[in-house]
C-alpha cells in the first residue's frame, strides 16, 4: 500500500506541474513562488526541527562503546569508537557522517541447519548508502553554476572531474549514473528483501520515488529533451539575486524537476530525512565516556523518594543485633 | 512446561508473514512472556494502579483515563529525553539492525527486529505527537493507541533486554534500549509491570537487595562461604559488615550471596581481600550493586541506588568498588554521577595495594573490580599458579552492558590470560562491542519464558558451541550475575558440557596464599588437576 500511494504521489506532482504549466501556464507560479516558498519552508523548517531537538535535555551520558574504554594506562584505549576527549568524538562523528562508519559494520546473519549462525560481513548497503548520498551532495555543489555568475573554480573543477571520460554531448557525468543506479538499489533492496519491505512504509517510498524523479528529470533534461540552458539560468540567477524573471521558451521538464525538488525542500524538515541534521545530535555517537571522571548534569534531575538506612535499622535492628552486627541506635 | 528439543526450537524461520505488521494480532505465546507483576511490589514501592491482574486475562484493569496517562506520560518524556524524541524521529529504516537482535534471530517474530520493535511505539508517537500523523494517519505509519496496541507494546518491551546491540549498526545510534526503558516506564504508569522485575524491585526497597535477603541472613550466607572457604584453603577470611571507616565499601549483585556459580565468585573475591590484607567492607544496607529498578523507570533506578552513596557516606569509606555485574555497571558508569554526584565526601580511589591511581573514575569514585584486579596483576602483587585451571578450557563472554555502556574489554581477558592457561575467543562477531546477551537480561531471567530465553540465548550459545567443537572449551567466563544465573541452563540445553564460571573465582584458584594449606580442590570443593586422588 504505501509503494503504490507513494508512486501515485509522485505521479501526481508531475501532473500538477504538466497541468499548470503546460495547460494553465502558470510559469510564474512555478517558476518563482513555490520555488521560492518551498526554499523557505526547507529553512524554516530545518530550523525549527534543530532548536525542538536542541532544546530538549541530555539527561544521561550514553554513549555507546564499541571498544575499549580509557581506565588503566597500560590498557590501550580505543580512541575513536569508545572516545574520552572532544577530539576523539570529532573523529567519531566525522567518521560515521561521512564514511558511515556503523553501517560498515553491517552483518549478514545466517542461519543453517545443527543450527548453526553464521555473520558474513555485508557491505551492499553502505556502499549504495555511500554512494547515493555523497552523489547528491556532488550533484548539488555542482547546481550551484545556476546561481552564481561566474562559476567559481572550485565547481568548475568538480564538474570537469565529474565529465572525466568525456563520453557524450553533453558530457556524461558520472554522479548521474551513480546517482540513479544507488536510488535504484535502495529501492530494489526495499522490495526484494523481505524483512525490509516488511518493515516499509509509504514514508520510506516516497522520498526514494520523488528523489529517483528527480533525478530522472534531469537527466532527462540535460541529456534527451531540448532545454533552453540560458533561459534557465537566467531563471535560476534571477532567483538567487531576488529579481526573479521567467523567460519564454524553457521546457516543461525544467519545470517538472524544479516543482519535485521543491516538494523535496518541503517534504524533508516534516520527514524522516531529518536524519540529515539528527545524525549530528544523536546522544549515543556525540557524547564522550568520560561518565565516571567528568560529572554529567541533568539539568530536570530531581530529588526522590528513598528508602533511608534509618528506616531500614529501624525495620531489622533487632535482627541485625543479634547476628552481632553494628547498629547506629541501641 | 517442557520445553521443545533444541533441533525442534532452531526450526526457525526469519522471512516475515504475509500481512502488514499493523494487521497481524499480536498473539500471547506461552514460554514467552513473564508473569504479571503482583499488587504487593506495586504497593511496596508506592506505585499506581494497584490491582490484581494477569497477563492472559481479557481485562487488564486499566485506570479508566489509561490512554490519556499514557499519552501525557509520552509526550512528557519525549520532551525530556532528547534520544527519546530523536530516535522516534529519525529512523530511516533501512533494516541494518533487523538481524542484529537475538530475540529476532532466535525467534524469527517480525517484531523482534529492533526496528519493529521502536515502529510499535513509534506509531503511537506519530498519531497523537506530529501532525503528520494526526492527519495522515496509517499511511504516515500511525496508529491509534488501543487496548490491543497497549498489550503489543507491553510484550514486546519484555521481549528486549536492553542489549543495545542494535545501536552499534545503526548509522543515527538508535538505541532501542532507550525505547525500551522509556516504554517500561509508560508501562508502569499503568501497574503493568512483570513481576520477576517488580518483585525484587520491592525487596530492594525493603532489605537492599534483589533477593530479599535480611541482614542476618547475609550475615549467615557468609559464614558458611568463610567455612567452605577454610575448607578448600586452609585460610580463615574474616569479612566485616557495615563497618565504619573502612577504606573501600565493596558491593556485588546479590545473585552472588545466592546461588552456584555466582556463590564462587563471591567467595574468590573475599579469598583475594583477604590474601591483600585489604581493609574494606561489605554493607547489609547497601547489598545489592544491581538495579532493577532501571527496568522498571529512571526514578526508580535513582530510588534505589541511593543507598549505595548514603551508606559509603555514613560509613565514612574513601571509595567504592562494584563487583561483577553487568547492569549493575550500565547504572554504576553512565548514571549514578548524573543522579548522585558530586561525591565529594569520597577521595579520588587510589589502589592501597599499587598506589595506582584511578583517573577514569576520579569524579564518581566507583572502581569495577576487574579494573582494580588487573593493576594488581600487572603490578605483580599477585603470585599466581595458572596451572590450577589446567582443567579448563575457557572462553570468554562479554556481558552487554559492560561492553556496549562501558567498554571494559580487556581488563577481564588481561586477567584471565594470568589465570589459565587455556583460553580461546568466540567468532569476532559475538565478543566485545558486538557481543550477543545471555538471552536473559533486563530482568527477564524468569522461569515461565524459558522459551524466550533459550530462543534469545541462541546466538551466544551457538558461538559457544563453535569454540567447544574446535578448541574444547569447557568454561564460559563472564563478569555478569545474570549471565551466571542465566548461561548454565542455556549451556546445559544448546551446548552440554560446558559450564559457568566469574573471573575472580578464576582469580581464587590460581592465587597462591600466604599460610594456605596444600590446595587440592578449587572453591567448588572439585579436585584441582593432578589432585584427583588426593
Amino acid at each position: 500500500m504505501g509503494l503504490l500511494f507513494s508512486f501515485f504521489t509522485v505521479v501526481a506532482l508531475v501532473l500538477m506541474v504538466l497541468i499548470g504549466v503546460k495547460a494553465a501556464h502558470l510559469h510564474y507560479l512555478f517558476g518563482v513562488i513555490i520555488p521560492y516558498m518551498a526554499f523557505l519552508a526547507f529553512i524554516a523548517g530545518i530550523v525549527y526541527r534543530v532548536v525542538q531537538w536542541g532544546r530538549i535535555p541530555v539527561p544521561f551520558r550514553i554513549p555507546t562503546t564499541a571498544g575499549q574504554e580509557k581506565s588503566l594506562p597500560w590498557i590501550k584505549q580505543n580512541k575513536i569508537d569508545n572516545p574520552s576527549t572532544s577530539l576523539g568524538v570529532i573523529i567519531r562523528m566525522a567518521l560515521e557522517v561521512l564514511l558511515f562508519r556503523s553501517l560498515f559494520r553491517n552483518t549478514r546473519t545466517e542461519l543453517r541447519d545443527g543450527p548453526k549462525i553464521s555473520y558474513g560481513s555485508t557491505k551492499w548497503l553502505w556502499a549504495a548508502g555511500l554512494a547515493f548520498h555523497w552523489t547528491f551532495l556532488i550533484i548539488l555543489m555542482r547546481h550551484f553554476r545556476l546561481f552564481l555568475d561566474p562559476v567559481p573554480l572550485p565547481i568548475a573543477i568538480m564538474e570537469s572531474l565529474d565529465g572525466f571520460f568525456q563520453v557524450g554531448a553533453p558530457v556524461l557525468y558520472l554522479t548521474d549514473l551513480i546517482f540513479l543506479g544507488a536510488v535504484t538499489f535502495l529501492f530494489l533492496r526495499r522490495v526484494i528483501i523481505p524483512q525490509v519491505r516488511y518493515i516499509s512504509l509509504a514514508a520510506d517510498f516516497f522520498p526514494l520515488f520523488l528523489i529517483g524523479a528527480i533525478g530522472t528529470s534531469g537527466v532527462l533534461m540535460r541529456y534527451f529533451l531540448k532545454t533552453d540552458v540560458v533561459g534557465i539560468k537566467e531563471l535560476t540567477i534571477g532567483l538567487a539575486t531576488f529579481s526573479p524573471t521567467v523567460p519564454q521558451g524553457i521546457g516543461t521538464i525544467f519545470y517538472v524537476h524544479l516543482f519535485l525538488v521543491s516538494a523535496l525542500f518541503v517534504y524533508i524538515p516534516m520527514s524522516k530525512l531529518m536524519h540529515l541534521a539528527g545524525v549530528f545530535l544523536s546522544p549515543t555517537r556525540n557524547l564522550a565516556n568520560t561518565n565516571r571522571a567528568v560529572m554529567h548534569v541533568n539539568p530536570w534531575n530531581y530529588p526522590v523518594k528513598v528508602h533511608t538506612y534509618a528506616e531500614y535499622e529501624d525495620d531489622f535492628r533487632e535482627k541485625m543485633k543479634a547476628a552481632g552486627l553494628p547498629v547506629e541506635k541501641e | 512446561m517442557a520445553n521443545p528439543k533444541p533441533e525442534e526450537l532452531a526450526k526457525i524461520d526469519l522471512t516475515p508473514h504475509k500481512t502488514g505488521w499493523m494487521e497481524t494480532p499480536t498473539v500471547f505465546k506461552k514460554g514467552m512472556f513473564c508473569y504479571g507483576n503482583k499488587p504487593k511490589s506495586l504497593e511496596t514501592v508506592g506505585f499506581p494502579n494497584v490491582r490484581s491482574w494477569s497477563v492472559l486475562d481479557e481485562d487488564w484493569k486499566l485506570p479508566e483515563n489509561w490512554q490519556e496517562i499514557f499519552i501525557e506520560g509520552l509526550r512528557e518524556r519525549v520532551d525530556k529525553y532528547r534520544s527519546f524524541r530523536l530516535f522516534l524521529d529519525i529512523c530511516v529504516r533501512c533494516g541494518a539492525c533487523a538481524d542484529k537482535c537475538h530475540y529476532f534471530i532466535g525467534s524469527g517474530d517480525p517484531k523482534n527486529m529492533p526496528v519493529l520493535r521502536a515502529e510499535l511505539l513509534r506509531s503511537v508517537y506519530r498519531k497523537y505527537c506530529t501532525t503528520s500523523g494526526r492527519v495522515m494517519g496509517k499511511i504516515a505509519g500511525a496508529r491509534e493507541l488501543t487496548v490491543d496496541v497497549l498489550k503489543e507494546i507491553w510484550y514486546y518491551a519484555y521481549q528486549c533486554s536492553e542489549c543495545r546491540r542494535c545501536s552499534l549498526f545503526c548509522p543515527y545510534g538508535i538505541d532501542t534500549a532507550e525505547i525500551t526503558i522509556l516504554a517500561r516506564e509508560l508501562l508502569n504508569l499503568l501497574g503493568l509491570n512483570i513481576d520477576w522485575v517488580a518483585g525484587p524491585v520491592a525487596a530492594c526497597w525493603k532489605t537492599g537487595n534483589h533477593l530479599g535477603l535480611q541482614p542476618h541472613t547475609i550475615k549467615d550466607t557468609f559464614d558458611m562461604f568463610v567455612d567452605d572457604i577454610e575448607t578448600y584453603t586452609g585460610i580463615r577470611v574474616n569479612p566485616t559488615f557495615n563497618r565504619k571507616g573502612a577504606e573501600i565499601l565493596f558491593v556485588v549483585p546479590s545473585g552472588s550471596m545466592f546461588a552456584d556459580p555466582g556463590t564462587y565468585t563471591l567467595m574468590g573475591e573475599l579469598l583475594l581481600f583477604h590474601e591483600l590484607g585489604l581493609d574494606y567492607t561489605w554493607s547489609t544496607f547497601a547489598s545489592e550493586g544491581g538495579d532493577f529498578g532501571f527496568f522498571t523507570s529512571n526514578e526508580m533506578a535513582k530510588r534505589l541506588h541511593n543507598k549505595i552513596y548514603e551508606e559509603a557516606r555514613r560509613l565514612k569509606v574513601k571509595w567504592i568498588m562494584g563487583g561483577e555485574c553487568g547492569h549493575m555497571w550500565r547504572v554504576w558508569h553512565q548514571y549514578h554521577n548524573t543522579w548522585f554526584g558530586p561525591t565529594d565526601y569520597l577521595e579520588e580511589p587510589v589502589s592501597p595495594i599499587t598506589g595506582t591511581k584511578f583517573e577514569n573514575t576520579k569524579s564518581n569514585k566507583t572502581v569495577h573490580i576487574c579494573e582494580f584486579t588487573a593493576d594488581l596483576i600487572k603490578n605483580g602483587k599477585l603470585n599466581l599458579d595458572p596451572s590450577r585451571n589446567d582443567d579448563l578450557v575457557v572462553t570468554y563472554h562479554d556481558s552487554c552492558n559492560t561492553s556496549r555502556g562501558m567498554g571494559i574489554l580487556e581488563e577481564p581477558r588481561y586477567i584471565i590470560n594470568s589465570v589459565c592457561k587455556n583460553f580461546h575467543e568466540m567468532p569476532p562477531q559475538t565478543i566485545k562491542e558486538q557481543t550477543f546477551c545471555c538471552g536473559s537480561g533486563s530482568g527477564l531471567n524468569a522461569s515461565e519464558n524459558i522459551e524466550l530465553r533459550l530462543r534469545g540465548g541462541l546466538p551466544r550459545a551457538n558461538a559457544v558451541k563453535h569454540v567447544a567443537q574446535k578448541y574444547g572449551v569447557n568454561m564460559l567466563a563472564c563478569i555478569c550475575a545474570i549471565d551466571r544465573a542465566a548461561l548454565p541452563p542455556l549451556m546445559d540445553y544448546w551446548v552440554p558440557g560446558v559450564r559457568v564460571t566469574g573471573v575472580h573465582e578464576m582469580v581464587a584458584n590460581a592465587l597462591v596464599c600466604k599460610g594456605e594449606k596444600k590446595r587440592t580442590v578449587n572453591l567448588r570443593g572439585e579436585p584441582l588437576p593432578g589432585m584427583e586422588g588426593e
